[in-house]
């Protein structure tokens, strides 16, 4: 590759996680109405980072094995979004959505339909208000379960260079009153970057205005 | 009369949306801006705000933590907590601390009613 790699200003970044804020809280509310308890969510982290880098930040907080249902977005954009949270939680995010008076035999059974839903709701959900705001619409991939440790989750390229760079952005949460607890992450992948920055640079100057000639004072 | 306005976000580009709609809808009010609980409050204390705008998912103290302490100290200050977060806990915990929730994107409509009433609130407050 001999092209400068394209760099995000501090305000196109601002304005994705603003965007990633937006579609996670959206999220949060369809997952709300599945559990029917408070989600709680972090502020998201959004960074340009190798794949390895990517890999490492998921088993930095959970060695142990995971599981993901990823759904693969493509349009002006492609790129990869995924619910993740440890093997050992999926059984209680299945209880918690089917109801607590089921045997563990159906709730098994029901297992991966019901994770394979519950991202289908939740990423798509996201991944509509991201594209919704950038007037563009994706094609979304049918959901698929994965379970694994994380080097698995990160796409078909993930094996062949570890050392590509991708957007990354990231974003905790937890049901309120029960033991669940996960990740919404997003993958882009870098050649999107180009159109992903002409598409934040319209949505600033949609949202914005004239405000950006004359900014009021900032404390 | 017009009325100070703080707008809290840690987004810039969030700020830069509530300005908008504030340019269009009262351009004679003063507005300051915070991007953080800790630099709201150093405001408060020196600008003295009428109404706080107020994001709710921030880095540091969110928003309605924030909420709840300006409410109890401050309780001339007129709050509205703006999330795209619209699960019930999150509205009624907004309405418990005694402020109002207006949905993120928001829309001048809702930010102009939200003003009105502010304004009649502490027209009565003042009486």
């Amino acid at each position: 590759m001999t092209s400068a790699p394209v760099v995000l200003t501090e305000l196109e970044l601002d304005a994705l996680t603003e965007l990633v804020n937006l579609g996670v809280s959206n999220a949060a509310g369809s997952f709300r109405e599945l559990v029917r308890e408070e989600v709680v969510l972090s502020v998201p982290k959004v960074e340009v980072v190798t794949r390895q880098q990517a890999l490492a930040t998921l088993s930095e907080r959970d060695a142990k094995r995971l599981v993901a249902v990823h759904q693969d977005f493509e349009g002006d954009i492609r790129g990869r979004a995924l619910l993740i949270f440890p093997e050992a939680k999926s059984m209680e995010l299945v209880r918690a959505i089917v109801g607590t008076d089921m045997s563990v035999e159906d709730i098994m059974e029901l297992e991966q339909e019901a994770l394979a839903e519950t991202g289908n709701i939740l990423l798509n959900s996201c991944l509509a208000t991201i594209a919704n705001h950038f007037d563009r619409s994706f094609r979304i991939s049918l959901p698929e379960v994965i379970y694994g440790e994380g080097t698995e989750f990160f796409g078909p390229s993930s094996g062949a260079d570890e050392g590509e760079r991708v957007l990354f952005m990231f974003i905790n949460f937890a049901v309120r009153h029960r033991d669940i607890q996960g990740y919404i992450v997003m993958l882009l992948d870098l050649p999107s970057l180009t159109t992903l920055k002409s598409l934040l640079a319209a949505l600033i100057e949609r949202t914005a205005g004239d405000t950006i000639v004359a900014p009021p004072d900032v404390i | 009369m017009s009325h100070k306005i703080l707008i809290v976000d840690d987004s810039k580009l969030a700020r830069m949306a509530v300005v908008k709609a504030l340019k269009a809808l009262r351009p004679d009010w003063p507005r300051v801006e915070a991007s953080s609980a800790d630099e709201a409050l150093a405001c408060i204390n020196e600008q003295s705000p009428d109404i706080v705008l107020l994001d709710f998912n921030m880095p540091g103290k969110d928003g309605l933590v924030f909420a709840a302490e300006l409410s109890q100290n401050n309780p001339q200050i007129v709050i509205a907590v703006i999330s795209a977060n619209r699960q019930v806990e999150v509205i009624h915990r907004t309405e418990a601390v005694g402020a109002t929730f207006l949905p993120k994107p928001l829309t001048e409509k809702a930010l102009a009613d939200f003003l009105n009433s502010a304004v009649t609130r502490q027209a009565a407050a003042a009486r």
